[in-house]
Protein backbone atom coordinates (compact mmCIF):
# COMPACT_ATOMS: atom_id res chain seq x y z
CA UNK A 1 0.00 0.00 0.00
CA UNK A 2 1.18 3.75 -0.67
CA UNK A 3 1.52 5.93 2.34
CA UNK A 4 3.08 9.41 2.75
CA UNK A 5 5.18 9.28 5.48
CA UNK A 6 7.27 12.44 5.93
CA UNK A 7 6.08 14.36 3.12
CA UNK A 8 7.10 11.29 0.36
CA UNK A 9 5.55 8.71 -1.03
CA UNK A 10 6.37 5.03 0.35
CA UNK A 11 5.39 1.73 -0.79
CA UNK A 12 5.05 -0.53 2.54
CA UNK A 13 4.08 -4.18 2.49
CA UNK A 14 0.48 -4.80 2.46
CA UNK A 15 0.48 -6.87 5.66
CA UNK A 16 1.83 -3.81 8.01
CA UNK A 17 -1.42 -3.83 10.02
CA UNK A 18 -0.62 -1.24 13.15
CA UNK A 19 1.74 1.68 13.59
CA UNK A 20 3.86 -0.66 15.39
CA UNK A 21 4.46 -2.75 12.53
CA UNK A 22 5.16 0.28 10.56
CA UNK A 23 7.78 0.69 13.37
CA UNK A 24 9.28 -2.25 12.86
CA UNK A 25 9.29 -2.38 8.97
CA UNK A 26 11.00 1.17 9.10
CA UNK A 27 13.51 -0.48 11.86
CA UNK A 28 12.43 2.40 14.39
CA UNK A 29 11.23 0.21 16.86
CA UNK A 30 13.33 0.85 19.66
CA UNK A 31 13.55 4.60 18.83
CA UNK A 32 11.93 7.37 20.69
CA UNK A 33 9.53 8.57 17.88
CA UNK A 34 6.54 10.46 17.92
CA UNK A 35 3.63 9.12 15.24
CA UNK A 36 1.02 11.55 13.85
CA UNK A 37 -1.61 9.96 11.59
CA UNK A 38 -3.73 12.55 9.80
CA UNK A 39 -2.75 15.09 11.97
CA UNK A 40 -3.80 13.45 14.95
CA UNK A 41 -0.83 12.81 17.57
CA UNK A 42 -0.65 9.12 18.96
CA UNK A 43 0.49 7.79 21.82
CA UNK A 44 2.73 4.79 22.24
CA UNK A 45 0.02 2.99 24.08
CA UNK A 46 -1.97 3.42 21.04
CA UNK A 47 0.68 1.86 18.38
CA UNK A 48 0.10 -1.30 19.15
CA UNK A 49 -3.53 -1.40 17.96
CA UNK A 50 -4.15 1.76 15.80
CA UNK A 51 -4.42 0.54 12.27
CA UNK A 52 -2.16 1.85 8.94
CA UNK A 53 -4.35 2.22 6.03
CA UNK A 54 -3.60 3.33 2.28
CA UNK A 55 -3.57 6.39 1.43
CA UNK A 56 -2.74 7.61 5.39
CA UNK A 57 -0.69 10.61 6.07
CA UNK A 58 2.16 10.47 9.07
CA UNK A 59 4.38 12.50 10.11
CA UNK A 60 7.08 10.68 12.28
CA UNK A 61 9.47 12.70 14.67
CA UNK A 62 12.05 12.61 16.85
CA UNK A 63 13.95 15.23 18.89
CA UNK A 64 17.18 16.35 18.13
CA UNK A 65 19.39 19.19 19.20
CA UNK A 66 18.88 22.41 19.53
CA UNK A 67 18.53 25.90 22.05
CA UNK B 1 17.13 28.02 44.23
CA UNK B 2 15.39 28.84 40.84
CA UNK B 3 11.55 27.69 40.59
CA UNK B 4 9.83 27.55 37.41
CA UNK B 5 6.05 26.50 37.86
CA UNK B 6 6.39 23.31 39.90
CA UNK B 7 9.92 23.12 39.48
CA UNK B 8 12.74 23.89 41.41
CA UNK B 9 16.67 24.58 40.42
CA UNK B 10 19.76 24.54 42.15
CA UNK B 11 21.96 25.74 38.73
CA UNK B 12 20.58 28.76 37.01
CA UNK B 13 22.37 27.69 33.84
CA UNK B 14 19.90 25.87 31.16
CA UNK B 15 22.36 24.10 28.39
CA UNK B 16 21.13 23.52 24.42
CA UNK B 17 22.03 20.35 22.76
CA UNK B 18 22.59 21.48 19.23
CA UNK B 19 25.78 21.36 16.87
CA UNK B 20 27.74 19.89 19.37
CA UNK B 21 30.99 18.03 17.46
CA UNK B 22 30.22 14.81 18.93
CA UNK B 23 27.77 12.91 21.82
CA UNK B 24 30.85 12.42 24.14
CA UNK B 25 31.84 16.67 24.26
CA UNK B 26 28.36 16.80 24.80
CA UNK B 27 27.91 14.75 27.60
CA UNK B 28 31.58 16.05 28.64
CA UNK B 29 29.90 19.75 28.60
CA UNK B 30 26.79 19.16 30.01
CA UNK B 31 28.83 17.55 33.13
CA UNK B 32 30.70 19.95 33.60
CA UNK B 33 28.15 22.84 33.26
CA UNK B 34 26.28 21.26 36.29
CA UNK B 35 22.90 22.16 34.39
CA UNK B 36 19.52 20.91 35.31
CA UNK B 37 18.14 21.85 31.93
CA UNK B 38 18.28 20.79 28.52
CA UNK B 39 16.69 22.03 25.39
CA UNK B 40 15.80 20.51 22.49
CA UNK B 41 14.30 20.46 19.02
CA UNK B 42 11.62 18.04 17.19
CA UNK B 43 12.09 16.83 13.46
CA UNK B 44 11.40 15.11 11.10
CA UNK B 45 13.26 11.81 11.53
CA UNK B 46 15.58 10.84 8.42
CA UNK B 47 13.95 7.47 8.16
CA UNK B 48 15.63 5.10 5.43
CA UNK B 49 19.00 6.31 6.82
CA UNK B 50 20.29 4.53 9.73
CA UNK B 51 23.57 6.37 10.21
CA UNK B 52 21.52 9.19 11.66
CA UNK B 53 22.62 9.66 15.33
CA UNK B 54 20.64 9.51 17.90
CA UNK B 55 21.76 12.78 20.36
CA UNK B 56 20.32 11.45 23.17
CA UNK B 57 21.28 7.44 22.92
CA UNK B 58 24.40 7.98 25.35
CA UNK B 59 22.68 10.53 27.75
CA UNK B 60 20.98 9.40 30.87
CA UNK B 61 18.37 12.08 30.80
CA UNK B 62 16.92 11.26 34.10
CA UNK B 63 19.04 13.84 36.22
CA UNK B 64 17.57 16.79 33.99
CA UNK B 65 14.44 18.55 33.45
CA UNK B 66 13.18 18.48 29.85
CA UNK B 67 13.11 21.93 27.89
CA UNK B 68 11.98 21.12 24.09
CA UNK B 69 11.51 23.98 22.33
CA UNK B 70 9.03 24.80 19.27
CA UNK B 71 11.50 25.55 17.13
CA UNK B 72 10.86 25.84 13.17
CA UNK B 73 7.29 27.26 14.09
CA UNK B 74 6.09 30.49 12.41
CA UNK B 75 2.43 30.54 14.08
CA UNK B 76 1.38 29.63 16.92
CA UNK B 77 -0.60 26.76 15.59
CA UNK B 78 2.50 25.13 14.76
CA UNK B 79 4.04 25.50 17.76
CA UNK B 80 1.33 23.97 19.72
CA UNK B 81 1.82 20.82 17.64
CA UNK B 82 5.64 20.78 18.64
CA UNK B 83 4.80 21.04 22.07
CA UNK B 84 2.22 18.13 21.73
CA UNK B 85 4.29 15.93 19.82
CA UNK B 86 6.71 16.80 22.96
CA UNK B 87 4.54 15.69 25.09
CA UNK B 88 3.46 12.42 23.81
CA UNK B 89 6.85 11.28 24.20
CA UNK B 90 6.81 12.29 28.01
CA UNK B 91 9.77 14.31 27.03
CA UNK B 92 8.20 17.39 28.15
CA UNK B 93 8.49 18.85 31.49
CA UNK B 94 8.07 22.45 30.18
CA UNK B 95 8.08 24.15 27.08
CA UNK B 96 10.41 27.01 25.48
CA UNK B 97 7.57 29.01 22.74
CA UNK B 98 9.51 29.86 19.78
CA UNK B 99 7.85 31.08 17.05
CA UNK B 100 10.25 33.01 14.75
CA UNK B 101 8.87 35.97 12.63
CA UNK B 102 11.80 36.67 10.43
CA UNK B 103 14.25 34.62 9.08
CA UNK B 104 17.01 37.23 8.98
CA UNK B 105 17.00 37.47 12.40
CA UNK B 106 15.21 35.03 14.06
CA UNK B 107 13.79 37.53 15.84
CA UNK B 108 10.33 36.08 17.54
CA UNK B 109 7.23 36.75 16.56
CA UNK B 110 5.42 38.12 19.61
CA UNK B 111 1.81 38.09 18.12
CA UNK B 112 2.10 34.39 17.52
CA UNK B 113 4.24 33.87 20.74
CA UNK B 114 1.45 35.39 22.52
CA UNK B 115 -1.34 32.98 20.92
CA UNK B 116 1.09 30.08 21.56
CA UNK B 117 1.78 30.83 25.24
CA UNK B 118 -2.24 31.52 25.76
CA UNK B 119 -3.06 27.83 23.91
CA UNK B 120 -0.64 25.98 26.06
CA UNK B 121 -1.31 27.46 29.25
CA UNK B 122 -5.17 26.85 28.77
CA UNK B 123 -3.59 22.86 28.34
CA UNK B 124 -1.44 22.87 31.66
CA UNK B 125 1.72 23.15 30.03
CA UNK B 126 4.15 24.87 32.03
CA UNK B 127 5.47 27.88 29.63
CA UNK B 128 8.62 29.64 28.81
CA UNK B 129 8.08 31.77 26.13
CA UNK B 130 11.43 33.37 24.27
CA UNK B 131 11.00 36.94 23.33
CA UNK B 132 13.00 40.08 22.52
CA UNK B 133 13.53 42.06 24.70
CA UNK B 134 10.16 44.15 24.41
CA UNK B 135 9.21 45.60 28.03
CA UNK B 136 5.49 45.69 27.44
CA UNK B 137 5.50 42.83 25.60
CA UNK B 138 7.16 41.01 28.20
CA UNK B 139 4.55 41.77 30.96
CA UNK B 140 1.89 40.92 28.56
CA UNK B 141 2.47 37.54 28.41
CA UNK B 142 3.09 37.94 32.33
CA UNK B 143 -0.14 39.42 32.73
CA UNK B 144 -1.29 35.60 30.75
CA UNK B 145 0.41 33.24 33.12
CA UNK B 146 3.62 32.07 32.21
CA UNK B 147 5.94 30.76 34.33
CA UNK B 148 8.95 32.34 32.92
CA UNK B 149 10.02 34.89 30.62
CA UNK B 150 12.62 34.56 28.11
CA UNK B 151 13.94 37.59 26.60
CA UNK B 152 16.75 37.14 24.16
CA UNK B 153 20.10 38.82 24.50
CA UNK B 154 21.04 39.44 21.03
CA UNK B 155 20.06 37.34 18.04
CA UNK B 156 20.34 33.42 18.21
CA UNK B 157 23.76 32.28 17.52
CA UNK B 158 25.43 35.59 17.10
CA UNK B 159 27.31 35.49 20.26
CA UNK B 160 26.71 39.09 20.61
CA UNK B 161 25.74 39.76 24.16
CA UNK B 162 23.18 41.73 25.76
CA UNK B 163 22.74 44.58 23.12
CA UNK B 164 20.18 46.22 25.40
CA UNK B 165 20.88 45.96 28.85
CA UNK B 166 18.83 48.98 29.77
CA UNK B 167 15.48 47.43 28.29
CA UNK B 168 16.45 44.14 30.10
CA UNK B 169 17.08 45.54 33.29
CA UNK B 170 13.46 47.48 32.92
CA UNK B 171 11.98 43.72 31.89
CA UNK B 172 13.82 41.99 35.18
CA UNK B 173 12.77 44.82 37.31
CA UNK B 174 9.19 44.64 36.24
CA UNK B 175 8.85 40.23 36.67
CA UNK B 176 7.45 38.29 39.09
CA UNK B 177 8.23 35.19 37.63
CA UNK B 178 11.90 34.43 36.86
CA UNK B 179 13.26 35.86 33.58
CA UNK B 180 15.86 33.53 31.93
CA UNK B 181 18.32 35.63 29.42
CA UNK B 182 18.03 32.94 26.41
CA UNK B 183 20.15 33.74 22.69
CA UNK B 184 22.90 35.67 22.06
CA UNK B 185 24.86 35.19 24.72
CA UNK B 186 28.58 34.79 23.06
CA UNK B 187 31.05 34.66 26.11
CA UNK B 188 31.12 34.17 29.90
CA UNK B 189 31.28 38.21 30.50
CA UNK B 190 27.34 37.90 28.71
CA UNK B 191 26.67 35.40 30.98
CA UNK B 192 27.60 37.21 34.42
CA UNK B 193 26.66 40.38 32.64
CA UNK B 194 22.73 38.96 32.11
CA UNK B 195 22.92 37.76 36.27
CA UNK B 196 24.40 41.15 37.51
CA UNK B 197 20.93 42.77 35.70
CA UNK B 198 19.12 40.59 37.38
CA UNK B 199 18.11 38.05 35.91
CA UNK B 200 17.04 34.82 37.60
CA UNK B 201 18.84 32.73 35.45
CA UNK B 202 20.87 32.02 31.29
CA UNK B 203 19.80 29.47 28.46
CA UNK B 204 22.45 29.38 26.07
CA UNK B 205 23.91 26.84 23.46
CA UNK B 206 26.03 27.88 20.51
CA UNK B 207 28.66 30.09 23.20
CA UNK B 208 29.50 26.24 24.55
CA UNK B 209 29.16 23.78 21.33
CA UNK B 210 30.63 26.47 19.48
CA UNK B 211 33.70 26.80 21.65
CA UNK B 212 37.21 25.74 20.59
CA UNK B 213 36.59 23.83 24.27
CA UNK B 214 33.12 23.36 24.92
CA UNK B 215 33.70 21.59 27.79
CA UNK B 216 36.16 24.27 29.28
CA UNK B 217 33.51 26.69 28.41
CA UNK B 218 30.49 24.87 29.99
CA UNK B 219 32.70 24.99 33.27
CA UNK B 220 33.33 28.47 32.60
CA UNK B 221 29.78 29.53 32.11
CA UNK B 222 28.89 27.83 35.39
CA UNK B 223 31.17 30.09 37.21
CA UNK B 224 29.89 33.23 35.36
CA UNK B 225 26.73 32.92 36.43
CA UNK B 226 27.76 32.09 40.12
CA UNK B 227 29.99 35.46 39.94
CA UNK B 228 26.93 37.35 38.33
CA UNK B 229 24.65 36.33 40.88
CA UNK B 230 27.42 36.95 43.76
CA UNK B 231 27.81 40.10 42.37
CA UNK B 232 24.05 40.95 42.00
CA UNK B 233 23.66 40.13 45.49
CA UNK B 234 26.83 42.30 46.64
CA UNK B 235 25.54 45.69 44.98
CA UNK B 236 27.90 47.39 42.74
CA UNK B 237 29.53 51.04 43.17
CA UNK B 238 28.15 53.83 41.44
CA UNK B 239 30.14 54.90 37.87
CA UNK B 240 31.82 58.30 38.73
CA UNK B 241 32.53 60.21 35.54
CA UNK B 242 35.75 61.13 37.61
CA UNK B 243 39.00 59.65 39.16
CA UNK B 244 38.72 58.76 42.92
CA UNK B 245 41.94 57.07 44.63
CA UNK B 246 41.47 54.34 46.64
CA UNK B 247 44.49 55.02 48.58
CA UNK B 248 44.26 57.37 51.19
CA UNK B 249 45.07 60.84 50.16
CA UNK B 250 46.45 62.08 53.67
CA UNK B 251 49.63 61.39 55.41
CA UNK B 252 51.73 61.30 52.39
CA UNK B 253 55.42 60.68 53.16
CA UNK B 254 57.58 63.38 51.56
CA UNK B 255 60.97 63.19 49.99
Amino acid sequence: MTLTINGAQKEIPEETETINMLLNHLQLGNKKAVVERNGVILKKEQYDEEPVQPGDTLEIVHFVGGG
Amino acid sequence: MLKIGPYSFQSRLFLGTGKYENADVQKEAVRESETEVLTFAVRRMNLFDESQPDPFERMDLSGFRLLPNTAGAKTAEEAVRIAKIAQAADMCDMVKVEVIGCDKTLLPDPVETIKASEILLDEGFTVLPYTSDDVVLARRLQELGVHAIMPGASPIGTGLGIINPYNLSHIIEQAEVPVIVDAGIGSPKDAAHAMELGADGVLLNTAVSGADNPVKMAEAMKYALEAGKLGCEAGRIEKKYYAQASSPVEGLSKL
